[in-house]
């Protein structure tokens, strides 16, 4: 049995290198690994980025062989969206859960200043998730359905000339977060020569403006080479169909002009093959990690120094996460306490004020009343000596009645005796005659 | 090795995709299960860690058994010093060596406990040794919680505690109790029955089944654990070895020659014993399967997802009365007994999701 190259020191302990023999058994321990990757599934992300209309279903359709269903977006969004799907293929024993997110409305609108935006956030929200995750007391990574961008395709439209600003723009955003890989799409559009300018044109933009793509890693032997080939390529230019055309004898994925067949698989037609080959067969488990080991962790790095934790102290001392949360949180609850104080003072204030104002209500409705009762008191008093004067005008009345009756009385009498005097006068007077 | 025997992981398979995603039947080949081979070579490159801790008392064959299941002098088995002091303390010694075998590197850490159980008053012999097995968590734990991480982190942690009985042949005893009750809910235990030459066939059976006994009656869950079984196919796999749990083990690192070929084994006056190839000598290959290179991978799952994330939780919700630590090399003391943790967090798939605490 062959002897290990020797490894660096482990702690304090010599790491000697045995020699065995006989067969233990452990070579199948990237077996076991294989197997249990194989019955928990594989998560692959991609986030498609392009103008509507410039080919993103149809090329994952061919992609992946399959129909997704889709409707295609209209050319009127308010906004860039992100419409993300999740599928789940299967190949021999192995299971995938492929989330295609797609930018629906992108590069529409008028003003298309804030269009990276809804991207950045999406694929923020994603690292965040995983964070809150990772982060929690009690967590379950291992059954963690990750949403994380695996890959991001960023579709060139095929105007042969360079790059738009928008592309620039966005490119330059997302690639400190993402693995982007640029692929022109529609390319059946450029003639051949045209083509060649065009990528180099669009590499020395990139380099110029210093966007950094997706490295294919060639420290590996088995895909160093494959991967330099490749690499000189890019960006890719793929056309994308998922209709069948009859070429020769067979049925071939192809795209059918009146001077011609595009065919999908022929790579002097494309570059399809070599973004297949790139994106699934070699590079996906690369992918996955770099997004894990560089992106996500930078993120990390990022938030958790925004919220405040260090590795270090100025006396560089390393700190524990725990204390500076714990530091972090008393002087959250001391903050949170002298809040409360300030709103009871402020409360118990306000209390006096309003009790003052009230108090002074209270007098003034005193002092009302008690004018009110004195007027009261003098109407009433004013009203008994009317009410007296007008008895004693009544008794005066009454009394010079009675006079006058009596008067009436007498003047009647004494009237009924004159009559009867003057009526026995005149009978007198009469029989007299 | 068995292909088509898929090893138990505690990882439940499938969780539900935020969308009912539809079954994309494929019409060609796409390719994604090159993602396999990807997944391999890059496993082999980084080379595997696997980190293995016997216990027992002196004499019971440690050590040769060790050297035995990795076939190579890993110790060097030295008699202690019978006439000088037995230690007062338990020291554990480890030792790491780098292996390979077609091309997979596994990087193997022994870690010896000599001295436990020999002095007269063995109360607490089990503390340097939970001690040891937490500051290991501990360590991964304080990587893991840095800033800046680095990208792969050392695992010192222990996959696999073999615990080695002495053949008594009656049963199990107290301070085996005492020592297995603690020790299984921190780390994966493997009891073994040493020095089984000295025991016949019936009597091995007797002590086996005594043994089991024993663990089901103090509610031991050793290695394989019945709550990690996913599917029918584990659970048949796992019974038939949990039913010749304990294993009886004989060590032996010299070779005879038997019937014309070279077996490591015991000479006796009355026979040889074959240590390796030998079923019914010794139950090693049986004990190879399940204990190691085939579980391998299993044991440091069960040892990261379930193990760890114990600790994880005990120690994150202990955290307000942290002393400050200078630095993941001097920790700050860690509790020498591990805490009861309660066994309701042991199985992963049904851990509460109610504590949304953040730390």
């Amino acid at each position: 049995m062959c002897v290990a190259t020797s490894k660096p020191k482990f702690q304090n302990e010599e790491l000697r290198n045995l020699s065995l023999s006989g067969h233990v058994g452990f070579d199948s321990l990237p077996d076991q690994l294989v197997n249990k990757s194989t019955s928990q599934g594989f998560c692959f992300n991609i986030l498609c980025v392009g103008e509507t209309g410039i080919g993103k279903s149809t090329l994952m359709d061919t992609l992946f062989n399959t129909k997704f269903e889709s409707d295609p977006a209209t050319h009127n969004e308010p906004g860039v969206r992100l419409k993300a799907r999740s599928y789940e293929l299967q190949e021999s024993n192995v299971r995938l859960k492929l989330t295609i997110v797609d930018t629906v409305g992108f590069g529409d609108q008028i003003n298309k200043d804030d269009s990276y935006k809804p991207i950045v956030e999406y694929i923020d929200a994603q690292f965040e998730a995983y964070l809150q995750e990772e982060l929690k007391i009690k967590r379950s990574l291992f059954n963690y359905h990750d949403t994380r961008i695996h890959a991001c395709l960023y579709f060139i439209a095929p105007t042969g000339h360079s790059l738009k600003s928008l592309d620039l723009v966005t490119m330059k955003k997302l690639d400190s977060k993402v693995n982007i890989i640029p692929i022109i799409a529609k390319a059946d559009t450029i003639a051949k020569n045209e083509l060649h300018k065009f990528k180099s044109k669009i590499m020395s933009e990139l380099v110029s403006n210093g966007v950094q793509i997706y490295q294919f890693p060639t420290d590996e032997e088995t895909v160093a080479e494959i991967n330099a080939t490749m690499s000189v390529h890019l960006p890719f230019a793929v056309v994308g169909s998922t209709e069948e055309v009859k070429i020769g004898n067979k049925m071939a994925k192809a795209r059918q002009y009146p001077w011609g067949v595009v065919q999908v698989e022929n790579e002097n037609h494309c570059d399809f093959v070599k973004l297949r080959e790139m994106l699934i067969r070699v590079n996906m488990e690369d992918l996955r990690e770099q997004t894990h080991t560089r992106h996500y962790e930078l993120y990390r790095r990022c938030k958790l120094e925004e919220m405040g934790f260090k590795d270090t102290d100025p006396d560089s001392k390393p700190f524990s996460l725990q204390e500076t949360y714990e530091a972090k949180r008393n002087e959250f609850l001391g903050e949170l306490q002298k809040k409360e104080e300030e709103m009871r003072q402020m409360f118990v204030m306000r209390v006096k004020e309003k009790e003052a104002e009230l108090k002074e209500a209270e007098k003034e409705l005193h002092e009302k009343f008690d004018l009110l009762k004195r007027t009261h008191q003098e109407e009433k008093k004013k009203v008994e000596d009317k009410k007296k004067e007008l008895e004693e005008e009544v008794n005066n009345f009454q009394k010079k009645k009675a006079a006058a009756q009596l008067l009436q009385s007498q003047a009647q009498q004494s009237g009924a005796q004159q009559t009867k005097k003057d009526k026995d006068k005149k009978k007198r007077w009469f029989c007299s005659r | 090795m068995d292909p088509t025997r898929r090893s138990p992981s505690p990882c439940s398979s499938r969780t539900p995709s935020p969308r009912t995603p539809p079954c994309g039947e494929m019409l060609g080949y796409v390719g994604i299960e090159a993602v396999l081979d990807q997944l391999k070579i890059k496993a082999m490159k980084m080379g595997f860690e696997f980190n293995i801790m016997v216990v027992g008392q002196s004499g019971l064959g440690k050590s040769t058994m060790v050297n035995t299941l990795f076939k190579s002098k890993v110790w060097k088995s030295t008699p202690p010093g019978l006439g000088g002091p037995t230690p007062q303390t338990l020291k554990l010694q480890s030792v790491t060596h780098v292996i390979e075998e077609k091309g997979v590197k596994l990087k193997l850490t022994v870690t010896d406990t000599p001295g436990f159980g020999d002095q007269i008053n063995n109360d607490k012999c089990w503390d340097p040794i939970l001690g040891y097995i937490n500051e290991q968590y501990e360590r991964y734990l304080q990587e893991e919680i840095l800033i800046t991480r680095r990208r792969h982190i050392p695992d010192t942690r222990v996959h696999c505690c073999v615990y080695f009985v002495p053949p008594t042949g009656h049963c199990l005893r107290p301070l085996d109790i005492e020592f297995l009750q603690r020790l299984c809910q921190a780390v994966n235990v493997v009891p073994v029955i040493a020095r089984a030459d000295s025991l016949t066939l019936e009597e091995r059976e007797t002590f086996r089944r005594r043994i089991q006994h024993n663990l089901r009656t103090h509610c031991i869950d050793v290695y394989p654990q019945k709550c990690f079984d996913e599917d029918v196919n584990d659970k048949i796999l796992n019974s038939k070895i949990r039913d010749r749990i304990p294993f009886a083990v004989v060590g032996a690192d010299r070779e005879h020659l038997v019937n014309g070929r070279c077996v490591l084994g015991r000479k006796t006056k009355w026979g040889i014993i074959e240590a390796v190839e030998n079923m019914t000598h010794c139950e090693f290959p049986l004990h190879e399967r399940p204990a190691d290179p085939s579980h391998l991978q299993d044991l440091k799952d069960i040892t990261h997802n379930v193990h760890y994330e114990n600790y994880r939780v005990f120690r994150l919700n202990q955290s307000h009365v942290l002393p400050r630590g200078p630095g993941w090399v001097n920790l700050a003391p860690v509790p020498a007994s591990s805490p009861v943790i309660p066994r309701s967090s042991k199985v992963p798939g049904r851990v509460q999701e109610d504590s949304e605490e953040k730390f």
